[in-house]
């Protein structure tokens, strides 16, 4: 056996279909779905239907923007649902109050940030881990919904739904405003201190305090960022169902989280990307929009949702191992 | 190469025969065509400068990794190594470099981790039995903690010797101890090499990796020496001196050991008064200036560690104050400190000084993001190009910068700590065990920098654990002992036994 022969020949096929694989991971899983959703449909790819998936799943994405830079930064926020509800019926009301669609945008905002700036100021300064504080938000913020509304539907939203329903040159506005909060959230964790921060924060706190980060500071950033990208989704929400609804949002939450981990960020932080939760967001779209085209019962369709759910992650963690191995 | 292991294969009483391993790595070919024969009974050393590819090699032999080529023999068949369980069972136990203990746990929960003394029904533990039995192993090893403390409460000593007591209670025939002193004491160390020769004699076999010269002469039998992933031989100890063996291991005849520089030590930059931790230390005063190299001496548990993460902010103080430069210094965190001109290269750098799931890049940025920043937005060119200057001139060796911290030997992992600190305006340079676990090439590079900083001014406070270190480096020394100061010696009059002595309670001088 001479080594010198076989020095460069350890790259068979598999080993370079393994590194492709660990290398592109989820967006692979992405494409055999566009190709699978293709073939089983054939009104899968045409240019409407594409729209529809996209505008469809803008809000849970804009919601999942924020979740990715919370989950990055090694907590979680389950108080997403309930904060968009309740800064979706804030501006619809104040829609209602005003007649005036940026005044009520602008409002929708604040209130999800100013609940995000409570979720930051709690965890921070009193250690309460985020799940019990995020809980605590979900349950809160919702009864303030309930409250605010009375239970009942708010009418009246006006100009304000064009946010929701509106095009400019053609492409509608959800998804015009999705493909922004995108661009500024790749920005924030690329491009900005913000970004490195919360990568050292959820890497290793110690270590990042210890390297003079000050890591209160930008957890609070962190959740008031995210509480205004939760509230811009809780606008866009009530615009696309036309009117400020209580019960709007229920366990989006749970589906802005699914979207990040799917999408290969870790759930114990400092490792992640926004350009996976983008992929994973679409993989859920794209398996509802294929799943209604052929008329699968709903109920089988939670079922096999969260079977693939399970596969994709399943896949992602081989992947994560063979590159530790190798 | 391959004639040589030809002829090794002749020997019956190897009881582990590691053969022409290869382990690649994406852009790093950490192993290749390694030997590594060790002899039944003996305490077989591994030496190498830091990425030699050593740890590479235990962990395949731990089942961690899984060799590109190669076969092992063990106990003269064969072995399948794919898991760390196969690697347990066939009675090879490993004490990683790397801490494996879980935090939270006791220190009997840890040794008996994965295999807990259970009652008939196998389904409840008898933790009575448990902490008995944890207990006898630590008391056998010479250790007076009580089996019940959580891991989290003890020193990374500690936590390095429960390591071991763990591996030695494992009954295992091999036992492979990855540089298991650089974070003990030298009574420690003694205590362990008693430990090791005893069980020597029982028959058990070990494989020893440090950096320290000293120990591996007096503890090991064979050694065999890796450099650059390659096996460069194997010798018996006898046949060897300390000069052969590093210029085996590094390529070439290194210069002197301890290169202090002669420079101008100016006014003073930084002082401390009447600190006080309740429980921890008290009534700590001292001064630097600037060029000075103060060293502070002091067995583990003296509380050297606790005042320096205090100085720079990490721990809170009860008491005292801290002025640089000669105005108070309000330090409340290490963003204080750092923005003071006072950083500190911390004794744990995994825990303490590393992001280790992010790139070399990363981390050596973190502190230095300002420097990149304008209009909010970071330059990402500069960033790239400031932090490879100086990782190339600390010499980091990695495959890229934007390989993970964790991926690089221990080495270079406290050089890349080092990089973070060096792109700062420092005025003051606290160093806690800066040349733990860190190659002899690399540590006279690192005590070459600090005679650099030193020379531009810098005051620099040095806390070793290794004695020849703190007197070639230091211009003054401070013996540290139970929270207080025992004394202080200048260069001049200080020799290990005065260091000793204060450090173990001799009277003040
Ligand atoms: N998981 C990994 N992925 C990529 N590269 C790795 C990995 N583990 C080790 N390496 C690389 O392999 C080489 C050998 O590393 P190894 O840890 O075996 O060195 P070592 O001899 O133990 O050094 P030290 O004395 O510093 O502990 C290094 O270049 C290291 O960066
Ligand atoms: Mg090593």
């Amino acid at each position: 056996m001479s080594d010198n022969v076989s020095k460069g020949k350890d790259r068979s096929v598999s080993r370079i279909a393994k590194e492709i694989y660990s290398k592109y991971g989820i967006l692979i899983i992405l494409v055999i779905m566009l190709v699978g959703s293709t073939l089983l449909t054939p009104v899968f790819l045409t240019q409407r239907n594409l729209i529809n998936v996209m505008r469809q799943m803008s809000v849970i994405f804009i919601i999942a923007c924020g979740t990715t830079m919370v989950i990055i930064s090694g907590m979680i926020d389950l108080s997403s649902g309930s904060v968009a509800a309740l800064s979706g019926v804030v501006a619809t009301g104040m829609m209602v109050a005003t007649k005036s669609a940026p005044l009520a945008v602008a409002v929708g905002i604040i209130v999800g940030g100013l609940c995000g700036a409570v979720n930051g100021a709690f965890i921070t300064t009193f250690k309460l881990p985020p799940f019990i504080m995020t809980l605590a938000m979900m349950i809160s913020a919702r009864g303030l919904v309930l409250l605010y509304t009375g239970g009942i539907p708010i009418s009246g939203i006006g100009n304000l739904n064009v946010l929701g329903q509106g095009f400019i040159l053609g492409v509608p506005i959800p998804i015009i405003i999705m493909m922004i909060i995108f661009g500024i959230t790749w920005v924030l964790l690329n491009r900005m201190k913000f970004g490195r921060y919360i990568y050292a924060i959820g890497g290793n706190e110690e270590a990042a305090i210890a390297s003079g980060v000050s890591v209160k500071r930008v957890k609070a950033m962190t959740w008031i960022i995210n509480g205004m990208f939760v509230g811009l989704a809780g606008v866009i929400l009530m615009a696309r169902i036309n009117s400020g609804q209580p019960a709007a949002g229920q366990m989006y939450e749970l589906d802005a989280i699914t979207t990040v981990v799917l999408g290969g960020t870790s759930l114990s932080g400092g490792i992640g990307t926004i350009q996976g939760t983008l992929a994973g967001a679409m993989i859920i779209g794209i398996l509802n929009n294929v799943l209604n085209l052929l008329n699968v019962s709903p109920y089988y369709q939670q079922i096999l949702k969260g079977a693939i759910i399970v596969t994709a992650v399943i896949l992602d963690i081989k992947t994560k191992e063979i590159r530790a191995k190798s | 190469m391959h004639l040589r292991g030809v002829v090794l294969e002749a020997h019956q009483n190897y009881v582990l025969e590691m053969k022409d391993i290869r382990k690649v790595f994406p852009g790093v070919v950490a192993c290749d065509g390694v030997n590594l024969n060790v002899r039944k009974g003996t305490v077989h050393a591994l030496v190498g400068e830091n990425g030699a590819g050593k740890s590479t090699m235990m962990k395949i032999l731990a089942g961690e990794y899984i060799p590109d080529q190669g076969e092992i023999y063990f106990q003269g068949k064969k072995a399948v190594i794919s898991s760390t369980r196969d690697a347990l069972n066939l009675g090879i136990s490993t004490v990683y470099q790397e801490l494996n203990l879980v935090p939270e746990m006791t220190i009997a929960e840890n040794i008996f981790l994965g295999r807990e003394l259970v009652d008939s029904s196998r389904m409840f533990v008898r933790f009575k039995d448990l902490y008995a039995q944890a207990g006898k192993y630590l008391q056998e090893l010479g250790l007076k903690y009580d089996p019940r403390t959580k891991i989290n409460k003890l020193s990374v000593s500690g936590a390095q010797m429960v390591e071991i007591a763990k591996g030695i209670s494992r009954g295992a025939s091999l036992i492979v101890l990855d540089e298991p002193t650089s974070a003990i004491t030298d009574s420690e160390v003694d205590v362990l090499f008693t430990q090791i020769r005893n069980l020597k004699k029982k028959g058990i076999t070990f494989i020893y990796i440090s950096h320290k010269m000293n120990e591996i002469f007096s503890i090991s039998d064979d050694v065999t020496v890796m450099r650059d992933g390659k096996w460069v031989g194997t010798h018996g100890i006898k046949e060897m001196n300390e000069k052969k063996l590093i210029s085996l291991m590094v390529g070439r005849e290194l210069s002197e050991m301890f290169p202090k520089v002669a420079c101008d030590i100016g006014e003073t930059v930084f002082e401390v008064k009447n600190l006080t931790k309740k429980g921890v230390f008290s009534n700590i005063s001292l001064s630097v200036k600037k060029g000075e190299i103060l060293g502070i001496s002091g067995l583990m548990g003296a509380g050297r560690t606790e005042l320096a993460r205090a100085i720079f902010g990490l721990d809170s103080i009860d008491s005292g104050e801290i002025l640089v430069e000669g105005r108070k210094a309000v330090i409340k965190s290490p963003a204080d400190s750092i923005r003071q001109g006072v950083v500190m290269l911390p004794e744990d750098r995994k825990q303490v000084g590393l992001v280790l799931i992010r790139s070399v890049l990363e981390n050596i940025g973190l502190s230095n993001l300002d420097q990149f920043t304008s209009y909010e937005l970071l330059n990402i060119r500069k960033e790239r190009k400031v932090c490879a200057d100086i990782a190339k001139r600390v010499g980091v060796k990695a495959h890229n910068l934007q390989v993970q911290v964790k991926t690089l030997s221990g080495g270079n992992q406290q050089k890349v700590v080092i990089c973070k600190w060096l792109l700062q305006k420092l005025k003051v340079l606290i160093l806690d065990e800066p040349t733990r676990g860190i190659d002899v090439g690399a540590k006279s590079e690192i005590h070459r920098l600090m005679g650099e900083f030193a020379k531009k001014g810098m005051a620099v406070i040095m806390i070793s654990s290794e004695l020849p270190e703190m007197l070639g480096m230091s211009d003054r020394i401070m013996v540290m002992r139970e929270g207080e100061i025992s004394g202080e010696l200048t260069r001049e009059e200080a020799t290990q036994e005065k260091i000793m002595t204060l450090a173990m309670g001799g009277r003040k001088q």
